[in-house]
């Protein structure tokens, strides 16, 4: 549905923003862009709206070239960008009639009837003879996406869509977003781990204008590194313990973290199934009090900082 | 045409829910009769009608400036522009749509003055080509610069550096004969073509001749393609 092909953006001060990015979009699938601030999430999305032009490259959504066929590819997209683009003059519902007349829907019943629809799910009814001065920022947001859905389009594009919000409407949001998934192409780019995590098919990792990785949630995870962190709290004599854990063959990586009134903290990597059991056993047969004994999965977020850190590690 | 008229329609609800419309219609037509109240009250020869048309396009060109200066930088500074962008409306579209919204809006003060020619066709018999034609003239003037006011608008997202900007350039160009003197055979009479002030004294005095009001037009159809350049290079940045 959307592919983006050997694009370059480069600033008038020569600098890069976005160099060589390649990657495709299935159709119905959401994608989840990922990467800290100033990545080039946002110049990457507003190259796919045809906000701005691509400096090398070709980008294609629905078959579309966004530079020479620009107003078919256009019409395919609906955009949420960065800040909500609303008017201070015009109420909710006088805005999203404009948009819907821009998006080319001509009927003014049908323009009514798509107005009460994204009112419902994006849960503005009760703000729809407001204007956006009297809103809450999370009301801006999400007459935002409102209308960006408003036209029904193929491809949604959403920059941040949750910023702003309440975590309550964080959820709902998600919520939302991932039902537009199979009908809907979605790219949403975010610096929330869990958000993508979440709501995602794909993860595409950008630092830098580059891509580090792109995969599904799940198999990034899985394959950066497949192993669990164990944290166990422990009171007693280390010296002999420590040994053991260190040259434990299910264990990858052993680290004393640290001692608090005789409770030790130690951590462990492993990628063994049922660790926690013989890590349990082992310590007590060594004649060590067991305070307490905590796994955690590898998540996104370490996948995420281990690619930047690489990276960046491999620049200098 | 669709989208055009959604931006212009978007326009005209902006100017009139805001106080901006009113309260510059009523500076207008209140400075406006002033002046017919002075003319009214000094002369009562036939020329009556082309020294208040004089005195209308200098207040013209003093307010137009505020009509146009938040067609884009309000956009620009609310952050709207990108959504207008990436609209399946051609730049072009965006410009058309709000260049007809502000000339609309003129159009409508311009026609709040009617009743000055029509009390003089009341209490005497004025020349009515004249009124005419010094509308025509009026209008014409007031949409060019709306269209360097819209211009100036694209550069900045701030209003007062385009209401400034434009008021400075439609002075320039207003009085720019003044300067045909000093420039010599050469350049003195393509001066005097190119400024806006030398074609509007005939539409004032009664005058109406084609090649002024293609003058006009061209004017307009010039700034509002390099209104239309300003606005996609920023694609290109």
């Amino acid at each position: 549905m959307i592919i983006v092909d050997n694009v370059t953006k480069a600033y008038a001060n020569q600098q890069e923003a976005v160099s060589n990015l390649s990657f495709e979009v299935p159709e119905g699938t959401i994608l989840g862009f990922l990467g800290p601030n100033g990545a080039g999430k946002t110049t990457t999305m507003r190259m796919i709206t045809g906000f701005m032009a691509p400096t090398r490259g070709q980008i294609k959504v629905a078959g579309y070239d966004t530079v020479t066929q620009s107003m078919q590819a256009r019409q395919q997209i609906g955009y949420l960008p960065e800040t909500p683009p609303l008017y201070n003059e015009l109420t909710t519902r006088a805005y999203l009639d404009f948009i819907a007349r821009l998006r080319g829907i001509k009927s003014k019943s049908e323009r009514q009837q798509r107005i009460a629809e994204v009112a419902e799910s994006c849960w503005i009814s009760d703000i729809l003879d407001k204007t956006p001065t009297k809103l809450s920022k999370g009301y801006r947001q999400r007459v935002g996406l409102a209308q960006a859905l408003i036209h029904n389009p193929r491809v949604i594009i959403l920059d941040e869509p949750t910023i702003g919000l309440d975590p309550r409407q964080i959820q709902e949001t998600r919520k939302l977003i991932k039902g537009l998934g199979g009908k809907h192409t979605v790219i949403l780019s975010t610096h929330i781990l869990p958000e993508v995590q979440m709501t995602c098919d794909r993860v595409i990792i950008i630092n830098q204008g580059k891509i580090l990785a792109q995969d599904s949630p799940e198999n990034l995870i899985r394959h950066n590194s497949g192993l669990k962190r164990i944290t166990m709290k422990v009171k007693g004599e280390l010296p002999g313990v420590s040994e053991f854990l260190q040259n434990f063959a299910s264990v990858e990586r052993f680290q004393h973290l640290k001692t608090e009134s005789e409770l030790h903290t130690l951590s462990v990597e492993s990628g063994t199934d049922g660790i926690e059991a013989i890590l349990a056993r082992e310590l007590i047969a060594r004649d060590l009090d067991l305070y307490g004994l905590q796994t955690a999965e590898s998540s996104l977020e370490d996948v995420f900082i281990e690619l930047v850190t690489q990276e960046e590690e491999l620049e200098s | 045409m669709n989208q055009i008229w959604a931006v212009t329609l978007k326009e005209l609800k902006s100017y009139f829910v805001s106080p901006i419309a009113y309260v510059i219609t009523a500076m207008f037509l209140l400075i406006s009769g002033y002046f017919f109240y002075l003319i009214l009250s000094i002369t009562k020869d036939a020329g009556m009608m082309t020294y208040l048309f004089g005195n209308m396009a200098v207040i013209l060109l003093l307010i137009t400036p505020l009509l146009s200066m938040r067609l884009f930088a309000e956009e620009q500074r609310n952050k709207t522009l990108e959504m207008l962008m990436t609209s399946p409306i051609s730049d072009s579209g965006i410009v058309l749509g709000k260049f007809f919204a502000s000339a609309i809006l003129l159009a409508i003060m311009l026609l709040m003055t009617l009743h000055f020619p029509l009390m003089l066709i009341y209490l005497g018999n004025p020349d009515g080509y004249t009124i005419i034609s010094g509308y025509i003239g009026l209008f014409l003037m007031g949409c060019s610069f709306l269209a360097i006011g819209m211009l100036t608008s694209t550069w900045t997202q701030n209003q007062i550096i385009a209401a400034v900007s434009a008021f400075g350039i439609s002075l320039l160009l207003w009085f720019l004969s003044a300067a045909s003197t000093i420039a010599g055979s050469g350049l003195g009479p393509v001066l005097t073509y190119i400024s806006l002030n030398a074609h509007w004294e005939s539409f004032a005095k009664g005058l109406l001749s084609m090649s002024d009001v293609l003058y006009y037009l061209s004017v307009i159809g010039v700034l509002l393609f390099v209104t239309i350049r300003s606005l996609e290079t920023r694609r290109w940045r």
